[in-house]
């Protein structure tokens, strides 16, 4: 047997982005890259971004190794540490390192990362002046805290700020020098800068703004003992960490004769002039800009490996990156166009003693950026509308309130990450403690918010302490956390093509079944998983409601059996009561079921239905015949309930006949399959006892018609339901309900409720659609109206023995 | 001295799908891949010992129904970074008869 040569891959520089791009690459393709790496640090790769808990005595060099030398060896890589590369010789295509280590390649990946700029001052190559870059720079600060007193900083950014605190909480008397008249200008504005320098005054900090360094004094001994100010001014100093910036680290390239500028120049697929050559990281110069954030470069990573494995679907556009500042105790965030200018708005909540300020930069509507101090609770979610570009003219009332005060569930109402001690409990329904996602994070090298879930199951099940999870991340790993861009999101880890894409592809190309899907967008795995599968399935049937053949094994078990399934294994039977009204006979039928076949509980629903609950499975079509009612649809992403007041016919207060119109729209939506669960209330007056302002689409009825209401929400997250338009008759109620719901159905991604659909594309767009366009909205109801009428029963088909091996187990 | 037992033709097993089959030992989720292949785990998820029989099948894995945990259908292993094991049995087909040793 021939085995055929792989293609070789040789990556310099053994740092993050180099080898976020090597996992991503061993994701997409494992087999396919001869992989060699050449570090010139002696240590596996670390996760430099938390150097500075390192610093401050936080965390060990241990806990922040992210690949240790094992993971090359499992991997098959050939690690080279502690040698440099010094020599790239393009034509031969091979790299050369200062040792004479040779390495051939076919793709060459440059990850060289940046170095420190230091500042070109009399004195700056005098032993006790360091830059704080690596593992060794943070070595020798903990080791000169340890013997001398004086330290300055030169720079107030982030970086400085991170080494000033480290080398205080080591007992060293430090000063901070910074050339601006405010620190982190870049990040910060003046009243935030100011409250920052404040607490960090109170931690013992000194400072010196608007001084430029002259000079760096050596004393007796040779080491640096003072620095010179251009004013004339000295000041003591037995250690002068710079961290004035840094530069792309280009040398290498450059001598290989690749176009750089200001950073190895690449193109959106992350490649050089030299188009066998890839570059990511901080060395790089994408569209004019280079990164020194972790975020971004990740982003590159994803892109570069994309590419790199033969897939070349993805681009690098380009990032807005977000900073936050890693010093215990502090809590401040900065995005964007922080400071604004013409044709912008400031939206400002200002509370010195209380040591709260929030700045909203917003420019038409919408977020360019910001700055939080004391309180960034809201962070990521401002960061996600600044990202996405959302509309934020309805949310603007609530903004600076922020999203987490409005009725979430399930944690204590705690909504500041920050303020919760190590053994509160974060997520309620998995039982995950701060301290635990802490320790995962930090342990595991944890970077988004996916991975914290699959290592903790925090934030997993219900979701609503994703908020809470998102801040410990970002807490702990500072600027590196960037949250998902929800306006492009892959179905799955199957594909990179988005929900939109896959949905518009099946109703153009005409794809009418899985595998023809799978096919089309060439799935990575054969069949899929058990997130993408009952996604397609529900896309299929929408878009071809009479051709497609539903495929039982890619919904999930509740809608294979339609019951519900229970912790132990039973199921749970609800049968259709529309409107939430029965009669004595059908009770009388459903006691008898339950006595019949020793049901162990029976329970009235939220959704005013009869719960039966401990069925077994076996036993569900001979339940189902007994019954002779039909299927509730109570187990699905499909129409729940309609629950209804009893409206004008007996209530005193009644104006409205809710409870009749409540029965014809349960009839109209009967047997109806949604992105996910869809429940309504109709209440017969303003009194609203339906509670229908917290439903998918609630109905009020009132002495001159109805209002409708849409994309309520009274689960994890309470969300009172927006105003959709107000009507005459119960006619056109119908019209515009279903013509919603439809809307939804063929436009969300699946798993959406109606409140996260509307969120995305916003309110206006909703009217737009269902309340101008007269002509679309009669479409829409009679496209939903059309795609139901041949659906049966799911019940009556299974007692009349469909799909009957689901049900019968085998006996041996 | 055969320790192998007849379960059922493989046919009445769903493709990407499972059959319980009820034995002295407890129930045991017989299952079928996209490949016809077979596997047989006992029906108990190693995390909170949801019936994995009721699971969706893809490639060599199934993803148990109460709290998504995956499973690998040749080992019983729990996929990373998950953990936990379950009882994993052998089960071949023969001329389209599934059998299944429980020994």
């Amino acid at each position: 047997m021939t085995t055929r040569k792989k293609t070789r891959l040789v990556v310099i520089g053994n740092g993050m982005a180099g080898m976020r791009t090597l996992e991503e690459l061993l994701k997409l393709a494992p087999d396919m890259y001869d992989i060699t790496v050449f570090g010139a640090e002696p240590h596996g790769n670390y996760n430099r971004i938390l150097l500075s808990p390192v610093l401050a005595g936080e965390m060990t060099i241990k806990d922040i190794m992210l690949n240790d030398v094992d993971w090359y060896a499992q991997n098959g890589i050939t690690l080279h540490l502690n040698k440099k590369v010094t020599q790239i010789d393009r034509v031969r295509r091979k790299v050369i390192a200062g040792d004479g280590t040779e390495a051939d390649y076919d793709r060459l990946l440059l990850a060289t990362g940046s170095n420190p700029f230091m500042l070109p001052v009399p004195g700056k190559d005098l032993p006790g002046v360091v830059s704080y870059r690596d593992i060794k720079d943070t070595d020798e600060m903990i080791e000169a805290a340890s013997r001398y007193r004086h330290a300055v900083v030169i720079g107030g950014g982030l970086l400085g700020l991170e080494a000033a605190n480290g080398l205080r909480l080591r007992g060293m008397d430090v000063t901070v020098v910074h050339l601006m008249p405010w620190l982190m200008e870049r990040q910060l504005d003046r009243t935030a800068a100011g409250l920052l320098q404040q607490s960090l005054e109170a931690k013992g900090l000194k400072f010196l703004l608007e001084k430029q360094t002259a000079e760096l004094i050596a004393g007796e001994s040779g080491r640096v003992c003072a620095i010179k100010f251009k004013d004339g001014e000295t000041l003591s100093a037995d250690l002068v960490v710079m961290a004035v910036g840094i530069r792309p680290n280009t040398e290498l390239a450059e001598t290989a004769s690749l176009y750089c500028n200001r950073g190895v120049v690449v193109n959106d697929t992350m490649q050089t002039y030299d188009p066998r050559i890839y570059a990511v990281g901080e060395c790089v110069s994408h569209r004019g800009i280079a990164y020194g954030l972790v975020a971004p470069l990740f982003e590159q990573a994803k892109v570069c490996a994309n590419h790199l494995a033969q897939l070349g679907i993805s681009r690098y556009t380009g990032s807005v990156t977000s900073t936050k500042l890693k010093v215990t105790g502090i809590d401040l965030f900065s995005a964007g166009d922080f400071i604004g200018g013409e044709g912008t708005e400031e939206i400002v909540l200002s509370d010195p003693s209380g040591g709260v300020y929030k700045k909203l930069v917003v420019k038409d509507d919408k977020i360019v950026g910001g700055v939080l101090y004391g309180d960034t609770a809201e962070g990521s979610w401002y960061f996600q509308l600044l990202r996405d570009g959302q509309n934020i003219r309805e949310l603007r009332g609530r903004l600076m309130s922020g999203q987490s005060h409005l009725g979430n569930s399930g944690h204590q109402g705690q909504n500041n990450a920050a303020s919760m001690p190590d053994e509160m409990e974060v997520c309620g329904c998995n039982g995950v403690c701060k301290g635990t996602i802490v320790k995962a994070i930090k342990e595991k090298g944890l970077f988004t918010l996916e991975e914290v879930r699959k290592h903790t199951k925090a934030s997993s099940s219900c979701g609503s302490c994703t908020g809470l999870v998102e801040q410990i991340l970002a807490s702990t790993i500072g600027g590196a956390y960037q949250p998902v861009d929800a306006s492009r999101k892959p179905l799955c880890g199957c594909t990179d093509y988005t929900h939109e894409e896959i949905r518009k592809a099946i109703v153009e190309r005409k794809l009418k079944s899985i595998p023809e899907a799978m096919g089309f967008f060439e799935w990575r795995n054969v069949n899929g998983c058990a997130s993408c599968r009952p996604a397609l399935n529900y896309y299929l049937l929408c878009a071809w409601p009479h051709d497609y053949q539903d495929d039982p094994q890619s919904r999930f078990i509740n809608e294979r059996a339609h019951a519900n399934i229970q912790k132990d294994g039973s199921y749970s039977v609800i049968p259709r009561i529309y409107g939430g009204v029965t009669t004595p006979e059908q009770l009388k039928r459903i006691a008898e079921v339950a006595e019949k076949y020793a049901v162990p509980t029976v329970k009235l629903t939220g959704g005013q239905r009869i719960d039966l609950l401990g069925v077994k499975k076996e036993d569900l079509p001979k339940v189902w015949a007994d019954l002779d009612m039909p299927s509730g649809f109570a187990y699905g992403k499909s129409i729940r309930t309609v629950k209804t007041c009893v409206g004008s016919e007996w209530c005193r207060f009644g104006v409205q006949d809710s409870t009749n119109l409540g029965i014809a729209l349960e009839k109209a939506l009967d047997r109806m399959w949604a992105p996910h669960k869809v429940k309504l209330a109709v209440s017969g007056c303003p009194r609203n006892c339906a509670e229908a302002t917290i439903k998918d689409v609630g109905i009020v009825g009132v002495d001159s018609g109805w209002e409708i209401y849409v994309a309520g929400n009274g689960g994890i997250k309470a969300e009172v339901s927006l105003f959709l338009v107000k009507v005459k008759s119960a006619e056109e109620v119908m019209e515009y309900a279903s013509a919603f719901i439809q809307l939804y159905r063929e436009e969300a991604r699946y798993l959406d409720r109606t409140v996260h659909w509307v969120q995305r594309v916003g309110m206006d767009y909703v009217k737009k659609r269902i309340v101008a366009d007269a002509a679309g909205r009669k479409a829409l109801h009679e496209r939903l109206a059309d795609a139901l009428r041949d659906e049966k029963d799911p019940w009556q088909e299974r007692v009349r023995g469909v799909e009957a091996q689901e049900f019968v187990p085998i006996r041996l | 001295m055969s320790e192998w037992m007849r379960v059922c033709p493989l046919e009445e097993i769903p493709r990407l799908g499972s059959r319980v089959v009820q034995t002295g030992k407890g129930d045991i989720a017989v299952f079928r891949n996209g490949l016809d292949e077979v596997f047989a785990l006992r029906d108990q998820c190693p995390h909170k010992g949801g019936p994995l029989s009721q699971g969706i099948v893809f490639d060599r894995k199934v993803t148990c129904p109460l709290h998504s945990l995956t499973v690998q259908l040749d080992s019983g292993e729990a996929v990373a970074p998950d953990e936990g094991c379950t009882q994993r049995y052998r089960a071949r087909v023969d001329k389209g008869e599934v059998y299944l040793n429980i020994s």
